[in-house]
């Protein structure tokens, strides 16, 4: 039954529909990425030891799908480099980019807390943790899928555990976050040093390249496990955008708007996990672009997570690729982990986000 | 009469073994205010939060619309009926426009969609939010985010209204349009349970005052019934005065002070002695 007094003609014209300019930031955002990502994708993998012109690389690409459209690398062995080194490793960085920045918008959209994020409240280093099990352990038992497998089923738990341990009364308050993934990555890092310990010099190395975050020696292969993974989850995440919204008034106001809270934010962790797991399970830990990117979003459009979600994918996405070719390139013959350079960037931003947080909240609330 | 819109049963909560609610009945018909007051920890926004679904009652039933309240999808019951909580608080800066917004999602992908925006119009005008639709929640003053809050309860079009304490931090004049307009909802026929402070208020709004005192119910009926000097000073354990306005002859519910007042004369004259 509804009791709706038809609203008075006067009323109506002063409607506060979401702000034109707000939409048109959005509009403008969405393209500005698009291109961007573009773009930066054609540099990426066009630079390295062997330089391929921009025209080249495009060249190459649509040739592959059969459109005779610009001119072929002329290096004799350019298009095969493009192929076989430079895609996969460009997708790789698109896809987990893609993966960790909407992962951490969704985790701050459940914990109701703009500092939460898979590397900082230990979920990422949960998820490797795992994955480190795999590798010494040999385990096998999924082919290639193992390792993303097992990177699932740890980041799966620790996002529980930190669920559940981090929240009092349906919110999360800073102070408690950030202590319990200090916990939570202390546990994981000595999980991490224990298998380091019982591991083989190979076993050790790989640990090793997990805990530093590398897009080193991405292949097609892999890319295959992962982009799956990432989609299946940025989709759902899209999906629940609207209910995403409502949570942020709080657990009763969204159980009252139609919400069924319990079930939503369960689902909402498994689909975090995944995405944790899709970006973790072969490229290790990168850390802070969770965090990073949906803030610097949030700070153009707004809170909504309608735009929020595929912005922050789109920037994500970016911020992976420009800096995996700053970690290709900065240093002459040289691959720096990538996982290094987003946390140089991001931590000193993390604290820059504690301390503004803390002062408009009037204290650690 | 119509059949009641909201009916609690024998609501019984207890916290270990003290009672929190015992073996309250309430009805909210169609078309009727209900008030619900007592004094602080009488029970008033736990009854609520069961007749919410917010809360299990250790015993006890609640049917929204002679359907169980566990039988609802929670959708569906969004669509007949607004929870306004006492709390107004926001994760995000969202402005206040979309906040309103927000109060119509159980609605989407309906036909009634496509009078949301007029809609939010109407309960932003009403509430005297519209000036503020830009405005972050978060940074709101304590009455602002009341308004903002009920304007969302109202843009959900319920024939419902669950209201625990709107007037709160609201200064005098809107505390009147708030329960103005509740009052409104009502006439067109919504069933309306609203938890108040201010007895006075309760008097002049509604048209049964519930009376709870450490989880039962002390008192039901008329406001005229129910507001009593006598009742009222044994459930609030102050001296109470009811008289009705000179003029409008309204109730007005007052703290007899005098003996107090004696009290603390006595005192000090002691002290200076």
């Amino acid at each position: 039954m509804t009791v709706s007094a038809p609203p008075q003609a006067g009323t109506a014209t002063a409607v506060p529909r979401p702000p034109r300019a707000r939409v048109g930031r959005a509009t403008v955002l969405f393209v500005s990425l698009g291109v961007a990502l573009v773009v930066a994708s054609l540099a990426a993998a066009g630079s390295g030891q062997l330089q391929i012109p921009l025209a080249q690389v495009a060249g190459s690409f649509f040739h592959h799908f059969g459109l005779d459209w610009g001119p072929m690398p002329t290096h004799p062995r350019g298009d095969a480099t493009l192929w076989s080194v430079r895609f996969p490793r460009v997708a790789m960085a698109i896809v987990v980019g893609a993966a960790l920045a909407v992962a951490g918008a969704l985790m701050q959209g459940i914990f109701g807390n703009p500092l939460a994020e898979p590397s900082v409240v230990g979920v990422s280093s949960g998820a490797a943790v795992a994955a480190a099990c795999a590798i010494v352990f040999s385990l096998t038992f999924a082919g290639d899928w193992t390792l993303a497998v097992c990177a699932f089923v740890g980041g799966l738990v620790t996002t529980l555990t930190v669920y559940v341990l981090a929240r009092a009364d349906g919110r999360t308050e800073v102070v408690t976050l950030v202590l319990t993934g200090i916990a939570v990555n202390a546990v994981a890092g000595a999980l991490l040093a224990l298998l380091m310990f019982l591991g083989d010099t190979q076993a050790r190395e790989q640990i090793v390249f997990w805990q530093l975050g590398s897009l080193n020696g991405s292949r097609w292969q892999y890319v295959g496990v992962v982009a799956p993974l990432a989609a299946v989850g940025i989709v759902i995440s899209l999906l629940c955008a609207r209910n995403l919204d409502l949570l942020a008034l709080g657990e009763r106001p969204a159980r009252h708007l139609g919400v069924n809270v319990e079930r939503f934010r369960v689902m909402l962790i498994v689909v975090v996990a995944l995405l944790t797991a899709a970006a973790v399970s072969f490229c290790g830990i990168v850390a802070f672009v969770g965090l990073v990117v949906p803030h610097l979003i949030r700070m153009v459009t707004g809170p909504g997570h309608r735009v929020l979600l595929p912005a922050s994918m789109l920037a994500g996405a970016l911020v992976l690729v420009v800096a995996d070719l700053g970690a290709r390139t900065l240093v002459e013959y040289a691959d720096l982990p990538i996982g290094m350079l987003t946390s140089l960037v991001g931590g000193p931003f993390f604290f820059w986000l504690l301390r503004r947080t803390r002062r408009t909240a009037g204290g650690w609330a | 009469m119509t059949s009641p819109a909201l009916v609690g049963r024998g609501i019984t909560v207890r916290y270990g073994s003290n009672p929190v609610l015992d073996g309250v009945d309430i009805d909210v018909r169609h078309g009727e205010v209900v008030a619900l007051a007592g004094p602080n920890g009488a029970g008033k926004s736990t009854l609520l939060a069961v007749l919410a679904g917010d809360l299990d009652p250790t015993a006890g039933k609640v049917e929204v619309l002679r359907r169980p309240l566990a039988d609802w999808r929670l959708r569906d019951l969004a669509r007949e009926r607004a929870v306004l909580t006492q709390e107004h608080r926001i994760s995000f800066p969202f402005p206040v426009a979309e906040v309103v917004r927000m109060g119509r999602s159980p609605w989407r992908g309906r036909p009634e969609e496509d009078q949301d925006d007029a809609i939010v119009a109407e309960s932003m005008a009403a509430t005297d939010t519209t000036a503020l639709a830009d405005r972050s929640f978060g940074i709101l003053s304590g009455g602002e985010k009341g308004r903002t809050s009920f304007a969302r309860i109202l843009a959900q079009r319920t024939g419902v209204l669950m209201l625990d304490e709107p007037t709160a931090a609201l200064d005098i004049g809107h505390q009147e349009t708030v329960l103005q307009r509740a009052r409104r909802e009502a006439d067109a026929g919504a069933a309306v349970v609203v938890v108040l402070h201010d007895l006075s208020l309760a008097a002049a709004w509604s048209d049964r005052l519930v009376l709870l005192e450490r989880g039962r119910v002390a008192g039901e009926g008329a406001p005229a019934d129910v507001l009593t000097g006598p009742l009222l000073s044994s459930v609030y354990d102050y001296p109470i005065e009811v008289v009705p306005h000179p003029a409008t002859g309204d109730l007005l519910v007052l703290a007899d002070r005098r003996a107090t007042r004696e009290n603390t004369r006595d005192h000090i004259r002691e002290e200076d002695a």
